[in-house]
């Protein structure tokens, strides 16, 4: 299988706090991976190493190698908007623009250069389709992206992804500030971006990683502890502090 | 109801109460200023048509004219070409105080504008008086100095420390959520900048730059000092001429109390006090209607 996504080595520290310590991992295409653990294990620094955020945060420093799609995307000359345009991001809560739907959706392409309202148009419908929002919304294409519920919202943060045509998605607990008819819709949705994406998703709820994910990476204390299929995760974790998690005998 | 709990809800309607009287007493002080400044000023129109107060540029008070056009047009020139200069100068300013700076330089920066704030105007007058009159004289070679620009230019930079303190709190209550929303979809950060932190601090943004123009529009001393005092209709920048208040500061000591001539100078506040509402709601309404479109 072909693998995405590889880390080796990878440490991060936050001036002198280490919060990464030697992960090493690898991704498979077009599969569903999740990250679990407890509050600061790291999994989200980690899932934002992938698309360089944490350049966003002053006195973090970075050793060790990420490859994805075969390029090394710390090397010095990496082009960092075209990064983030292959990898995108959901974050914990949606966090829409003060923008009508339509000029959220249209918000990605636009910064890309993109004018055609043609081409716009047509991006905004496949997004939004994609993003099983489109039937929801298509009569209120210009009304402001603020009035939506909070669940429609995150739908519509993940149709803006779609719109840049990344070919990985990251999300940073998305359905943590959801309820659980919008977390369910979020999660059938995973279901059916996975045949043409490669997503990450963090969580701490252990059955949404159960349910929605193939593969499950476990991870404490800025260590990658075990990363394997998510049933055999489930069934029979290999290493005595997974377990514990899971069986919820702490975090 | 026990009588503890009805203690507490009787100092809460007091409380209310004070609150109520508080607003009472603020509406009633504008209302009392809007009807003494009218009172006064109203009275000149026993002597003076509205034709001529408004539409004639002749002042000359021992004549019996009281033109007071270019005085209105010395005001409304010098506070537009101030926000002009000092309202984008401000708001490039403040976003670098709030997204670029580091901490270490924010935190000096913060209390230094504000330290600005507190500059007396006639401070600002005697610079504009001894640097910038003879560098407007020499650079664009024109005799005297004194007029709209030097004036404009001096409340340009009086009107900063307004309009980045305010829009730079603005600017930093943008939710980071926002900004990371945006990078992450391979925007740059110039691009974040424009498209989402300034929009969404507009509002913020424009309540400095209506501040920083009130501002503008009643400074007296500063203005005073470097705009010539000539009563004449301004035909270019660099010549001298007056606005509203630095007018009535320089007759109003050597006026005697309820002739036209007094009563023109009253007549005269009142304009000034419609005219900076008037460009605040301006300001407010423009804006307002650029919001909902976003």
């Amino acid at each position: 299988m072909e693998q995405v996504i590889t880390a080796q080595n990878l440490c991060l520290f936050y001036g002198k706090h280490q919060a990464l310590k030697n992960i090493n991992i690898t991704m498979p295409r077009n599969k569903i991976m999740a990250f679990v653990g407890p509050s600061g294990c790291g999994k989200s620094t980690f899932l934002r190493t992938l698309n360089r955020m944490n350049d966003l945060i002053e006195g973090v420093k970075i050793t060790g190698q990420v490859n994805i799609a075969g390029q090394d995307i710390y090397a010095p000359r990496t082009d960092v908007v075209e990064l983030r345009k292959k990898v995108g991001m959901v974050f914990q809560r949606p966090n829409p623009f003060q923008m009508s739907i339509y000029d959220n959706i249209a918000y990605g392409p636009r910064i890309h250069g993109e004018t055609k309202k043609s081409v716009l148009d047509q991006l905004v419908e496949e997004s939004l389709r994609g993003a099983a929002l489109w039937d929801e919304v298509k009569d209120r294409l210009h009304s402001s992206a603020l009035g939506m519920s909070g669940g429609q919202q995150q739908r519509l943060c993940i149709a803006r992804l779609l719109a840049v045509k990344p070919d990985i998605l990251l999300m940073d607990e998305p359905c943590s500030a959801l309820d659980p008819i919008s977390t369910m819709r979020v999660e059938e949705l995973l279901g059916e971006l996975k045949d043409k994406y490669t997503i990450i998703i963090v969580t701490h709820n252990m059955q949404q990683a159960a349910r929605s994910s193939d593969y499950t990476a476990f991870f404490l204390l800025g260590e990658m502890v075990e990363c394997r299929e998510t049933n055999t995760m489930f069934t029979n974790p290999q290493d005595k502090r997974t377990e514990d998690y899971i069986t919820g005998r702490f975090g | 109801m026990n009588t503890y709990n009805q203690a507490r809800l009787k100092a809460d309607r007091c409380v209310r109460g004070v609150f109520v009287l508080a607003a009472c007493i603020l509406t009633l002080i504008i209302v009392a200023l809007l009807f003494f400044m009218s009172q006064q000023g109203l009275l000149t129109f026993k002597d003076v048509s509205v034709g001529e107060f408004f539409f004639s540029s002749v002042w000359n008070p021992d004549n019996n004219q009281f033109g007071a056009l270019s005085f209105i047009i010395g005001s409304l020139a010098v506070t537009v070409l101030a926000i002009a200069i000092g309202g984008p100068l401000g708001v490039v300013g403040a976003l670098f105080m709030a997204k670029l700076a580091p901490a270490w330089m924010r935190a000096i920066l913060k209390p230094a504008v504000n330290l600005y704030m507190a500059i007396p105007s006639v401070v600002y007058g005697f610079v504009g008086l001894t640097v910038v009159v003879p560098w407007v004289r020499e650079t664009f070679g024109v005799t005297g100095g004194f007029g709209i620009f030097t004036a404009a230019s001096i409340l340009a930079i009086m009107i900063l420390p307004t309009v980045i303190s305010i829009a730079s709190d603005a600017l930093g209550t943008v939710p980071a959520m926002l900004e990371e929303g945006s990078v992450a979809l391979g925007a740059t950060y110039w691009q974040t900048m424009w498209h989402i932190v300034l929009p969404t601090a507009l509002p913020g943004i424009v309540t400095g730059i209506v501040l920083g123009m009130a501002r503008a529009i009643g400074e007296t001393m500063a203005v005073q000092m470097v705009i010539g005092n000539t009563p004449q209709l301004a035909t270019s920048l660099f010549m001298p001429t007056s606005t509203l208040p630095s007018e009535i500061v320089v007759e109003m000591g050597n006026t005697p109390f309820g002739s036209t001539w007094g009563n023109s100078l009253f007549l005269m506040a009142l304009v000034l006090l419609l005219l900076s509402l008037l460009m605040i709601v301006l300001v407010r309404y423009i804006s307002s209607r650029k919001a909902v479109r976003v």
